[in-house]
C-alpha cells in the first residue's frame, strides 16, 4: 500500500504524460502480480464496489474530528474533497515521530491487493458500528497517503488524472507487448488478482479469455456546419452510412459461444436474446461492431423505446415483440478467427456483407449511402431526422479499425443541433413545484484527465427519469455547497444545444446557447464523454461557417 | 466594542492609534506609519513618516523609496509616541517582521502583522507577548492546515531538483520574492552548495538578507545570464512570472509552487504547477491557536483570511473574540452567532 501510496502521489504530483507512464511503468515492475493488477484495475478506472457511503464517511468524521461540526464543515468546503478532508483533520501528522505500534508497522507492510481483499472488502457485509470503529482507527494510525487513498478506495475510485490507453502504455512498456494488444486485453471481464496481471502480461498473443471484444474505435465529431468538402476532401475516399440513435457494441462469436459487449463494456448478452440467437448462426471466430437498435415492422423505433430494454436483464415474451431490438453491424473486425482490423474498411465491409448476406433479421448491415458527392450528401443529412438517425457517419474507405478516439478516418457528421456527450458534476434543486427535486444539473467535459463545467441545463428527462435521477444524486453525493451537491462524476448525459461560442466567463472558455439534456447515456462511463477539445472543434466548425 | 476604548481600530486609512496619533500599516499616505514588515500589502509608499524594526530597515526602503522617511528600532525598545509607549517584537514572518506592542495607562494591546511559529533562519524567531489585547492574523485559520517541517519540504525540493536535473530539465520554483525565496535559499543551504538561478526581483533582496548576515546558496540572476540550455538548473521566480514571456527561455521546465495553500490536493491542481511545496510564511492552525495562549490575551481581535473560524472557534472556547473588520460597526456577523 506504500509503494501504491508513493505512485498515486507520483501520479498526482505531474502533468507531464510521459513522467506518469515513466512512474506507472517502474510501479508495476516493482510490485507483486496481484497488486499490480489492482493497481492496474483502479487506475485503469476500475472501483471497488463502495465499503462506505460518503454520507457515511462524513457522518463518522463529523463524530471523531477533534473539532467542533461546524469548523469541520468549514474545513471541508475549502478543500472540497472529503477523502482528503479526512486525511487532513484525521490521519497521523508528518510531525508525529516516525515508528508508530506494530500495527501500523504490519499495516505498512500489507499491499494494495491484501489491502483490499483482506481488509476493505470483508468489511463491506459488517454492521455499520464495525465499520465505523474499523475505518476510524485506519484514520488515526495511517499517514495522511494512505489514509486518502483507504477513503478513496471506499467510496468508489481514485481519480489521479491516468486514462486507460496511459496505463496501457505502461503495461505495454512493462511486458514489451505490442500496445494494442495490452488494451484489447484489459477489455472485457477483468478479475483483479495475479492470475489477471500474469495473463496481461503474458508474451505471444494466445489469449486465455476468449470472450473479450476489441476497444472500440471512436469517431470525432464534424460541426453540422462543417464543409466536409474542405475537410475531408474527395467524397470517393468516404463512405457515408447513417449515423444510428442506439447503443454501441461489438458481438463477439467464438468457440460456440456469444458475448455481446457495449461500449461502456457491460455484458449485455441476455438482455438482447434475439440477437444472441440469431449470432449463434454466425461462424466461430467472428467479431461485429454496429448498433444496437429498436427495430419493428416500420423500421427503427425511437430511442425511448429502446430505453426500455436497456435496464431490463429478464425480457418477457410482451416487451420483446413490443420492442424487437437488432444489431446493425458496420464493420467485421475478426473473421474465422482472424483479426482483421489493420485490413482496409473496403475490403471488411465487403467481407461483413458477404458474411451477413443471409443472416436473420436480428443481424443486419448498415447500409451505405450513395449519394455521389458531398452536396448530395448534405441533402441526405437533412433526412436524418426523419429516418430517426442523427446524421451521418463518414468513414475512410481505406483506414484501419483503430483504437480510441484517433482523429482523421471516422467522422460523426450530425444534424444540427450540435450534441456533446457530458458528465454530471453538480445538481440544484429546481424552482417552483419542483423545488424538492435535483432538476437543475452542471456539465462537464473531459480536459487531458480534469472534468471542466461546461454547461448549465434544467432537465429535459422524463418525470420518472428525474425521479430516478434525484434518488440517484441524494445517493451519489460528494460534496455540498449550499443548495449545490457535487455528485460521483460517472453519469453521462448527451447534451443538444444550438450554437457554441467563445466566453471568457466560463471556466471551459466556450459557452452553449439553449443547451438541453437529451437523455442519459447508460451505455457510456466517463471516460467516454466528449473532450473540451472536441467541444472546441465545434467552435472552429462555426468559426469558420 | 466601545468604539472610545479600543487603543487600535480600523479606518479607511487603515488600523488607527488615537491615543499615539499614528497609523498601522496604513492603505493611504497619513502623517506617522508604523509598519510590521516590508511586504507590499504592509508598507504602502506616501506617508511622511516610518517606523520599523532596525532588522528590517534595509528592506523598508527598497520598498517605500529611497527618499521615503524610514526610522528602525530595536527589538523591545520603547518609544513614546503621543500618548503611548511603543516597542517592536519579531513577528518570525520575514526578515524584520514585527509585531508592535502599545502600552496606554497599563492596557496592552498587540498587533501581530504577519507571523509564523515555525523556524526560519532568515529571521528572528515570533516571541509571544503578553497582552489585553491581541489583533491577530487568520490566513491559514483552518484545521486542515498544518505544515510539515521547513526541513523535511526543502529536502523534497532537493529531491525534486535533482529528478529533474537527471531528466535533464528545468525546475522553476515559484516562490514569493520577499522572504519565501530567501528562506528557500537559505533551508536549501543546509543541503547542497549548489548555485541556483534567481529571477531579478529576487536577487536584490536576496542581496540585502545577505548584508544582513543570513546564510544562503549562491545565486546568479537569470537576466544577466546568457545561455542556452537551462536543463538541470533551479530557477527561483515570483509567481508573478508564470506564463510570461520570461519563461521561455526555460524549455521543458518543471515547475514548483511554495505556498501553505499547497496543503491542499485541489489548489495545488487548479493553479496547474507540477508540483506543490508545503511551506509558508504564516502561522498554521496549531501556530494561530497556541500563540493567542501565549499572549495570555483575554481579548483577540482576528483579521484577514478565515477571521470568521477562527473567531467562532475561539469564542466557543470561552475568549473574547470578534472580527477585526466588524468589531467597530456594531454587525453581528454570522461567524459569531452560537453554533446551529
Ligand atoms: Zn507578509
Ligand atoms: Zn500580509
Amino acid at each position: 500500500m506504500r509503494a501504491f501510496a508513493a505512485l498515486y502521489d507520483a501520479l498526482d504530483t505531474t502533468t507531464s504524460t510521459s513522467a506518469k507512464v515513466a512512474a506507472l511503468a517502474a510501479h508495476l515492475r516493482d510490485a507483486p502480480a496481484a497488486d499490480a493488477a489492482w493497481a492496474v484495475h483502479l487506475l485503469a478506472g476500475g472501483r471497488l464496489s463502495r465499503v462506505a457511503a460518503p454520507s457515511e464517511l462524513r457522518d463518522w468524521l463529523y463524530r471523531h474530528a477533534p473539532w467542533p461540526e461546524w469548523l469541520v464543515e468549514e474545513t471541508a468546503a475549502a478543500v472540497g474533497d472529503t477523502a482528503e478532508t479526512i486525511a487532513l483533520l484525521m490521519s497521523a501528522q508528518p510531525s508525529a515521530p516516525d515508528g508508530g505500534d506494530d500495527e501500523d508497522a504490519a499495516d505498512a507492510s500489507l499491499g494494495l491487493a491484501a489491502w483490499i481483499e483482506q481488509r476493505l472488502l470483508p468489511l463491506r457485509d459488517c454492521t455499520r458500528e464495525t465499520r465505523e470503529a474499523t475505518v476510524t482507527h485506519w484514520w488515526r494510525s495511517l499517514d495522511a497517503e494512505r489514509c486518502f487513498l483507504v477513503n478513496k478506495l471506499m467510496t468508489g475510485g481514485l481519480r489521479v488524472g491516468v486514462s486507460r490507453a496511459l496505463v496501457a502504455r505502461a503495461v505495454a512498456e512493462v511486458s514489451g507487448l505490442d500496445r494494442a494488444v495490452v488494451q484489447h486485453r484489459m477489455m472485457g471481464r477483468w478479475t483483479p488478482g495475479a492470475a489477471a496481471w500474469h495473463a496481461l502480461v503474458a508474451p505471444g498473443d494466445a489469449d486465455a479469455d476468449r470472450s473479450r471484444p476489441y476497444p472500440f474505435f471512436l469517431a470525432s465529431p464534424l460541426a453540422a456546419e462543417e464543409s466536409p468538402a474542405d475537410r475531408l476532401g474527395d467524397r470517393r475516399d468516404w463512405l457515408a452510412e447513417w449515423k444510428w440513435d442506439g447503443i454501441r457494441a461489438q458481438l463477439v462469436r467464438r468457440d460456440g459461444r456469444t458475448w455481446l459487449w457495449t461500449r461502456g463494456e457491460e455484458l449485455v448478452t441476455d438482455r438482447y436474446p434475439e440477437v444472441a440467437d440469431a449470432a449463434a448462426t454466425l461462424p466461430d471466430g467472428t467479431v461485429l461492431d454496429g448498433e444496437l437498435l429498436a427495430w419493428d415492422a416500420d423500421g427503427v423505433m425511437a430511442f425511448a423505446s429502446l430505453q426500455r430494454r436497456i435496464g431490463r436483464r429478464r425480457v418477457s415474451a410482451r416487451l420483446l415483440a413490443e420492442v424487437p431490438v437488432r444489431l446493425l453491424a458496420y464493420d467485421l473486425l475478426e473473421r474465422h478467427g482472424t483479426d482483421l482490423r489493420n485490413e482496409p474498411l473496403a475490403v471488411r465491409r465487403r467481407a461483413l456483407e458477404t458474411l451477413l448476406d443471409a443472416a436473420p433479421d436480428a443481424l443486419g448491415v448498415s447500409p451505405l449511402l450513395a449519394a455521389p458527392d458531398w452536396p448530395a450528401l448534405a441533402v441526405a443529412r437533412d433526412d436524418a431526422r426523419a429516418r430517426r438517425v442523427e446524421g451521418l457517419m463518414l468513414k475512410r474507405v481505406g483506414s484501419p479499425y483503430r483504437v480510441g478516439r484517433v482523429r482523421g478516418d471516422w467522422w460523426k457528421w450530425k444534424l444540427a443541433p450540435l450534441t456533446l456527450d457530458v458528465v454530471m458534476l453538480y445538481a440544484q434543486p429546481g424552482r417552483g413545484r419542483r423545488a424538492n427535486l435535483y432538476t437543475d444539473y452542471t456539465f462537464g467535459v473531459r480536459d487531458g484527465t480534469a472534468l471542466v463545467p461546461i454547461a448549465k441545463a434544467y432537465s429535459g428527462l422524463s418525470n420518472d427519469e428525474i425521479t430516478r435521477l434525484d434518488r440517484w444524486i441524494r445517493a451519489h453525493t460528494t460534496e455540498r455547497f449550499g443548495p449545490v451537491r457535487a455528485v460521483d462524476a460517472v453519469q453521462v448525459f448527451e447534451l443538444a444545444f444550438e450554437g457554441i461560442a467563445r466566453s471568457s466567463r466560463h471556466k471551459s472558455g466556450l459557452a452553449l446557447r439553449f443547451p438541453r439534456v437529451v437523455r442519459r447515456r447508460e451505455d457510456l462511463g466517463p471516460d467516454d464523454a466528449d473532450t473540451l477539445a472536441d467541444a472546441r472543434a465545434l467552435l472552429a466548425g462555426a468559426d469558420e461557417g | 466594542m466601545d468604539a472610545r476604548a479600543a487603543l487600535v481600530r480600523p479606518t479607511e486609512h487603515g488600523l488607527w492609534c488615537e491615543a499615539g496619533g499614528f497609523h498601522i500599516d496604513p492603505c493611504r499616505p497619513v502623517d506617522r506609519a508604523l509598519i510590521t514588515h516590508a511586504h507590499a500589502d504592509h508598507a504602502r509608499p506616501g506617508s511622511r513618516h516610518y517606523l520599523g524594526a532596525a532588522d528590517g530597515r534595509a528592506l523598508l526602503r527598497r520598498r517605500l523609496g529611497g527618499d521615503a522617511r524610514v526610522e528602525g528600532i530595536g527589538w523591545g525598545e520603547h518609544r513614546r509616541i503621543g500618548d503611548v509607549s511603543v516597542s517592536f517584537h519579531p513577528a518570525g514572518h520575514v526578515l524584520g517582521s514585527a509585531q508592535v506592542r502599545i502600552e496606554h495607562r497599563g492596557e496592552v494591546w498587540v498587533v501581530s502583522g504577519d507571523y509564523k511559529r515555525d523556524p526560519d533562519p532568515t529571521c528572528r524567531a515570533f516571541e509571544p507577548v503578553r497582552c489585553d489585547t491581541f489583533v491577530t492574523e487568520a490566513t491559514f485559520a483552518l484545521p486542515a492546515y498544518v505544515w510539515p517541517p521547513a526541513r523535511d519540504v526543502a529536502a523534497d525540493i532537493l529531491g525534486w531538483w535533482r529528478a529533474n536535473r537527471d531528466a535533464g530539465r528545468p525546475s522553476v520554483l515559484f516562490c514569493y520574492a520577499l522572504g519565501k525565496a530567501q528562506r528557500v535559499l537559505a533551508e536549501l543551504a543546509r543541503l547542497t552548495d549548489d548555485a541556483v538561478y534567481a529571477h531579478g526581483a529576487i536577487v536584490p533582496l536576496a542581496r540585502l538578507y545577505r548584508q544582513a548576515g543570513v546564510a544562503m546558496l549562491p545565486i546568479e540572476s537569470v537576466d544577466l545570464r546568457r545561455r542556452r540550455a537551462w536543463d538541470g538548473e533551479l530557477v527561483i521566480a515570483p509567481p508573478g512570472a508564470a506564463g510570461t514571456p520570461w519563461m521561455r527561455r526555460f524549455r521543458g521546465a518543471l515547475t514548483g509552487f511554495c505556498s501553505g495553500w499547497m496543503r491542499v490536493r485541489g489548489n495545488r491542481r487548479r493553479r496547474g504547477y507540477d508540483r506543490g511545496f508545503v511551506l509558508s510564511d504564516h502561522a498554521d492552525w496549531p501556530g494561530l491557536l497556541a500563540t493567542v495562549r501565549d499572549t495570555g490575551a483575554p481579548r483577540v481581535l482576528a483579521m484577514h483570511g478565515r477571521d470568521d473560524a477562527l473567531v467562532r472557534y475561539l469564542r466557543e472556547q470561552g475568549l473574547d473574540a470578534q472580527s477585526l473588520a466588524t468589531a467597530f460597526t456594531g454587525e453581528r456577523p454570522d461567524a459569531t452567532a452560537p453554533p446551529g
